[in-house]
This record gives C-alpha cells, structure tokens and sequence, in this order.
C-alpha cells in the first residue's frame, strides 16, 4: 500500500503547497520524514541536486521519493519506476483540477475581496514555512563541524550580498567538501 | 499538431530552466507570447499571477492554464506531460544510480560541503521575499509562529496553511463589517 501512501501524500502537496519552490519544501519535508522515506541528510541532497539540475523542485522531489520510498520497502527496480509515476502524478493533479477551475472563473475572481484577503495571509504565512523548511534542516548531520558553519556562512554571504548564482556556490561548497573531508 | 507544438515548447522550458519557478518566467514569455503569439501581453501578466496564486509547482500551473486555452483538454495533457517529463527523466537517472554513487566517500567528502550550502541556500532570500509578500512589523509574528509550530511543535504545514486561509477570510470579514459601520455613522 506504499503507492496509495504515496499518492496521497503528494497529492496532498500539490493541493496545498502555496508559493512554489521553496515554499513546497517544507510540506514535502514533513511527509518525507514522518514516513521515514527519506533521512534529513539525503533530503538535503536532492535539493542540492534539484537546484542544479532543470525543472521545478515539487517534480524532482516527488519523482526521487516515489523511487526511493519503494527502495526502502524492498521493491524491485521496475516497481519503483511505478513509485516515481505514482508520486509525480500526485503532485501534478491537484494544479490541473484547480487552474482548470480557475480558468474558467478567473475574470470573477480577480480583485475579489474574499480570495485578495487569504491571498495575502497566505503570503505572509509562507515566509514562514520556508524559515521552518531551513530549520528543520539544521541537524546536526547537515553540520557535522565547524566547516560546516563556515560553509554555511559563506554560501549565505555570497547569496545575499554577492548575489552569486546558486549552482556556482553549489559547485564551489562541493570542492571546499572534497578538500575539507 | 498544436498538442505536439505544446508538447515540444514545454518540453524545452522543461528542459532549460534551471531552479524552477520564477527563473522560468522570461522563457515563458518568449516561448508563449512572442514566438508562438499563443497569449497576449497583458494576459501573461494574469496568468502568472495566477499560476503563483494557486497553489501547486508554478510551472505546471503555467502549463495547464497555456495549454487548455491553445488547445482545451489535448492541449492540457501535452503541455502538463513536456513540462514534467524532462525532470522525471532525470531525477529517474540519478534516483537509479545514486544511491550507489553515494557510499563512495569522494562522493560523501563533496555533499558534507554542500549539506550547509543547501541551508544557507534556503534562508538567505528570506528578508527579501518577506519584504515583497509585505511583511511588516504589525503582522511579522505571523510567519514567526508558523515556523515555530512546523519547526518546534511538529505541526503539519497543512494546517499552518488552512489556519492561514480561514484567518484570511476572518480578517476580511471583520475590516469590512468595521468598515462599514463607520459608514453608516
């Protein structure tokens, strides 16, 4: 029953991960985890690989987990490709269903006072899922010393005030890695 | 074939756009609106403020909302199907293959240096995005609480969010009976 698991937890993402990007994270980390699908670290991963290879992070996570998941359960390879489908798919569906609907009212909708009003509570509120989304990955398996506080420090700055591209402070964190360990 | 000319242009953005959501916007843009002419000016505008809105990955909002206006329900599955199908290829590849690449410990040695890389990653656009969803020091402790409850208390961001839409509404609805009882005064 690990497909309808799966299902359902994406599913669940699609349907309510407001803000894309690093505002899902934080949803698909809580699933993640509580099913013991992923490790805090390898979840770590596979955002360092989503943000150095194309397409949304919601499609590479989702597609990684369904892989893995049945991994884990012991499935063979051809079930976990199976696992990947399920999980992609549920993450999809929801966006379909909804935008189709919008499509059809959207005229309505816009400057309605209702959807303008949760809208930006919504807003407000993802700010601090993504700060949770960090947080939870503060273990002390992602900072293992103080290199890794250093490194932290140093992708940061270069974010922020350096403004470097992210695949670049990826790639340099890497070879500090490989030297440091 | 407008359903294999979808197919084909999501495919590409699929395919190019590194970091996703808004980094893809401008290739939208020149796909959908100046080489294809599917969309105005003026409607992309809407649509990506819709297809941020809702909720869901950006860019197979983008590609449901393209794809049914060019071509109805056909258009919707090829649009939705190139957007997706270039990063499931991929994260299948990797998925197949590193987990084996991962006991390696050069491998291990280059992802203990990007594990904080990744964090810092996350947290430091977080003032300025907090500044364009206008967050002020009246309704900052709104975002406080909600990562201390999903961080601290376990509590499934699922509820942070319904908890924020009937918030949301409740807000509305009491500015606007205030509002309109000044009115009538």
């Amino acid at each position: 029953m690990i497909y309808l698991r799966l299902f359902l937890s994406f599913f669940k993402i699609g349907l309510f991960g407001f803000g894309g990007g690093y505002a899902i994270l934080s949803l698909i980390e809580h699933e993640v985890l509580r099913y013991g699908w992923m490790t805090p670290q390898e979840f770590t991963d596979i955002v360092a690989v989503s943000q150095m290879t194309p397409g949304p992070i919601g499609i590479n996570s989702a597609t990684y987990t369904g892989f893995t998941a049945c991994q884990t359960a012991g499935m063979n390879e051809w079930m976990c490709v199976a696992g990947s489908v399920v999980a992609t798919s549920a993450i999809i569906l929801p966006s379909v269903i909804i935008m189709l609907i919008i499509c059809q009212v959207y005229l309505r909708l816009k400057g309605n006072k209702w959807v303008e009003g949760s809208l930006q509570t919504l807003r407000v509120t993802v700010i601090g899922l993504i700060a949770a989304a960090a947080l939870l990955l503060m273990t002390p398996e992602n900072f293992i010393d103080r290199w890794s506080v250093a490194l932290f420090v140093l992708v940061f700055i270069g974010t922020l005030v350096l403004k470097m591209h992210p695949i670049l402070l990826i790639c340099i964190a890497g070879v500090m890695g490989h030297i440091i360990y | 074939m407008k359903s294999l000319r979808l197919f084909a242009t999501f495919f590409k953005i699929g395919a190019f756009t590194l970091g996703g959501g808004y980094a893809m916007i401008p290739l939208v843009q020149r796909e959908v609106v100046d080489n294809h002419a599917w969309i105005g000016e003026e409607e992309f505008l809407d649509l990506i403020a819709l297809a941020q809105s809702a909720p869901g990955i950006i860019a197979v909002n983008t590609a449901v909302f393209v794809g049914y206006k060019v071509n109805g329900w056909r258009g919707v599955i090829s649009s939705v199907l190139g957007a997706t199908l270039p990063s499931f290829l991929i994260i299948l590849l990797i998925a197949m293959f590193f987990t084996r690449f991962r006991e390696n410990p050069h491998v291990e040695a280059v992802f203990k240096g990007i594990r904080p890389a990744v964090v810092a990653l996350i947290a430091a656009p977080l003032y300025k995005m907090a500044k364009s969803a206008k967050v002020t020091w009246r309704n900052v402790w709104i975002p406080i609480s909600a990562a201390l409850l999903i961080w601290l208390a376990g509590v499934s961001p699922v509820v942070v969010i319904v908890i924020a839409i009937v918030g949301g509404l409740a807000w509305t609805y009491w500015t606007d009976k205030t509002n309109k009882e000044g009115g009538n005064q």
